[in-house]
């Protein structure tokens, strides 16, 4: 347990001091949105209609952005070595460092929500369902992220590769945490996307230390 | 970077690699369909030898077979079916893009499998069979999405619709583009093959989860319900096409798969013969070079 | 000649039917092609390796 905390504080201390990561995720995500918004016009109508779709894949692409440095500068200098023969068993270091990973992304994702709901018109009943949507789909993002991160270490043209890997995987929540933000089947939707999150972290650890492992053989 | 010395596996006598930790892959789920071909395969082919020697006798008899099954298909889907009441001539396209669809899917879940088999029980040629299926599935899928765009077009009126259906199978092609990637995407083949079992497995347990997620959005967005071809039952005159069709596309791909496979076992024992005659001039040439005597 | 030319037409829906099964025997005949042409140069590159070694 102690070892969990310690790697948790250790990767989460390093992201807050670089700062690099949440600042180029929170950068993208606002842009992203202003940039729809330029886009399809500032009619609000079709903003309400559509804001909830382009607040998640916004996230979703953000959450994506420093995906590939998760695991990276460990693989390269062999902290992923010591990792993998330390007594804390590999599936809780990758649930540390990819808890250590949400919080220094996916939560200021959560957190600046509610502005950017503002930047599409969404009416007030709708934020905090949205930003409670963010808050339980972001982990099943990171989770699922790191199974790919993991997959990827030591490949060609890693970013690419990343996006193509979880592109498929991310439909599911990104429909659920879609469907949570409007009104009439918010709750099922937030239900499934909390079993889907619950899922991500019962199974994504494994599976990213398998991957680990291969990638360390 | 982590260049640890490995015994290079001699296709000839069969992999030794041994498992470096020894712990079994934890997520696969085994599925009914393969399951006689798999025993089948693991019992008969394990050894690589033995799958050169069985499959250079089976791949003519496969290669004409599946050719014949596919002319008998081709005669019944374009003379002998009828055309539909309602789509007319158009419905022949489904004899072409349901078989598709069937095999992208069944293709899927025999990567699946064979990824569940080079992980768990470190079969030799599991890896093998699930990259160089990979692709025939993908083909499958491409040729199921392009049909059935074509046989939108004259029925929905859209090039594309974001029917559940047709969504899924998108997504399958992405998870499909996503494999072959990642296989490929390594230096070192035995390294992509072994991301590529995870991937895979991580796939196929996503598969329903993302076909659910699917039939969930559509039914959201889209109460108006799309024309389904044929109802619940179809005639025979209909399936029988539509069957001999699907036989023959699986013909094709045990076809593809075994003349695949072998060219997959070629090219590893080349360049395993090639590493090893390489390696022995250069030790024969560095040996003098080494000596303390040389005064480089 | 008419029944060839209806076959042909397939009720109007030609500019469908005719792609579609063009477009499967194009992707899946192109595999095979691939495929076959990419196994023929395993097996020369093969044989060309165990000439050497027995030289």
């Amino acid at each position: 347990m102690a070892a969990f905390v310690g790697l948790f504080r250790h990767d989460f201390g390093l992201a807050l001091r670089q700062g690099g990561d949440t600042g180029l995720v929170l950068g993208f995500f606002v842009l992203v949105v202003v940039l729809f918004a330029f886009g399809v016009g500032p009619e609000a109508a079709t903003l309400r209609r559509i804001g909830p779709g382009i607040i998640w894949v916004a996230a979703l692409l953000a959450a994506l952005l420093s995906l590939d440095r998760l695991f990276q500068s460990d693989y390269e200098d062999g902290g992923l070595d010591l990792l993998a023969l330390a007594d804390l068993p590999l599936a809780f270091g990758v649930l540390a460092k990819t808890a250590a990973y949400w919080a220094a992304t996916g939560l200021p994702l959560v957190a600046i929500s509610p502005l950017l709901a503002l930047a599409v018109d969404l009416d007030a009943a709708a934020i905090p369902r949205l930003v409670l949507s963010l808050l339980i789909g972001t982990p099943a993002l990171s989770l699922i992220g790191s199974v790919a991160a993991a997959l990827v270490l030591g490949a060609r043209r890693q970013g690419v590769l990343l996006s193509l890997l979880v592109l498929p995987l991310y439909v599911p929540p990104l429909i659920f945490g879609v469907g949570a933000v409007g009104a009439d089947a918010g709750g099922a939707n937030l239900m499934l996307l909390g079993a889907l999150s619950l899922a991500a972290l019962a199974l994504c650890p494994w599976a990213s230390a398998a991957a680990l492992r291969q990638a360390l053989e | 970077m982590n260049e640890r010395r490995r015994r290079i596996p001699d296709p000839a006598r069969g992999c030794d690699r041994d498992a470096a930790d020894g712990r079994p892959s934890l997520r696969y789920k085994k599925r009914f369909g393969e399951g006689g071909f798999r025993r089948a395969m693991l019992s008969r082919f394990a050894n690589p030898a033995r799958f050169m020697r069985l499959s250079a006798v089976l791949l003519p008899w496969c290669a004409g077979l599946s050719a014949a099954i596919i002319a008998l298909g081709l005669y019944l889907a374009l003379f002998v079916a009828p055309a539909d009441y309602q789509q007319g001539e158009a419905v022949r396209i489904m004899y072409v893009h349901v078989p598709a669809a069937w095999m992208a899917l069944l293709v899927y879940l025999f990567v699946a499998v064979a990824s569940a088999a080079a992980l768990v029980w470190r079969h030799p040629l599991a890896d093998i069979a699930a990259r160089a299926a990979a692709p025939i599935g993908a083909a499958f899928t491409f040729v199921c999405l392009a049909s059935g765009s074509l046989w939108g077009r004259p029925m929905w009126g859209t090039w594309w619709v974001w029917d559940a259906r047709l969504t899924s199978v998108l997504v399958l092609f992405f998870l499909y583009l996503g494999y072959i990637a990642l296989v490929n995407a390594f230096d070192n083949p035995d390294r992509g093959g072994r991301a590529g079992s995870v991937l895979a497995l991580v796939g196929v347990i996503n598969l329903p989860i993302i076909k659910f997620s699917v039939d969930w959005w559509n039914t959201l967005h889209q109460p108006a319900s799309v024309l389904r071809f044929g109802g619940p039952t179809i005639a025979w005159p209909m399936l029988a096409p539509l069957l001999v069709m699907a036989a023959g596309f699986g013909g094709l791909f045990v076809t593809l798969l075994l003349l695949r496979m072998r060219t997959a076992l070629n090219e590893k024992k080349a360049l395993a013969l090639r590493l090893g005659g390489a390696a022995a001039p250069a030790r024969a040439s560095r040996r003098p070079a080494m000596s303390p005597a040389a005064g480089r | 000649m008419n029944a060839i030319a209806r076959f042909f037409a397939m009720g109007g829906y030609a500019a469908f039917v005719w792609p579609a099964y063009g477009l499967a025997v194009a992707v899946l005949g192109g595999l095979a092609l691939y495929s076959w042409r990419r196994y023929r140069a395993s097996q020369r590159a093969l044989a060309e390796i165990e000439r050497h070694r027995r030289r």
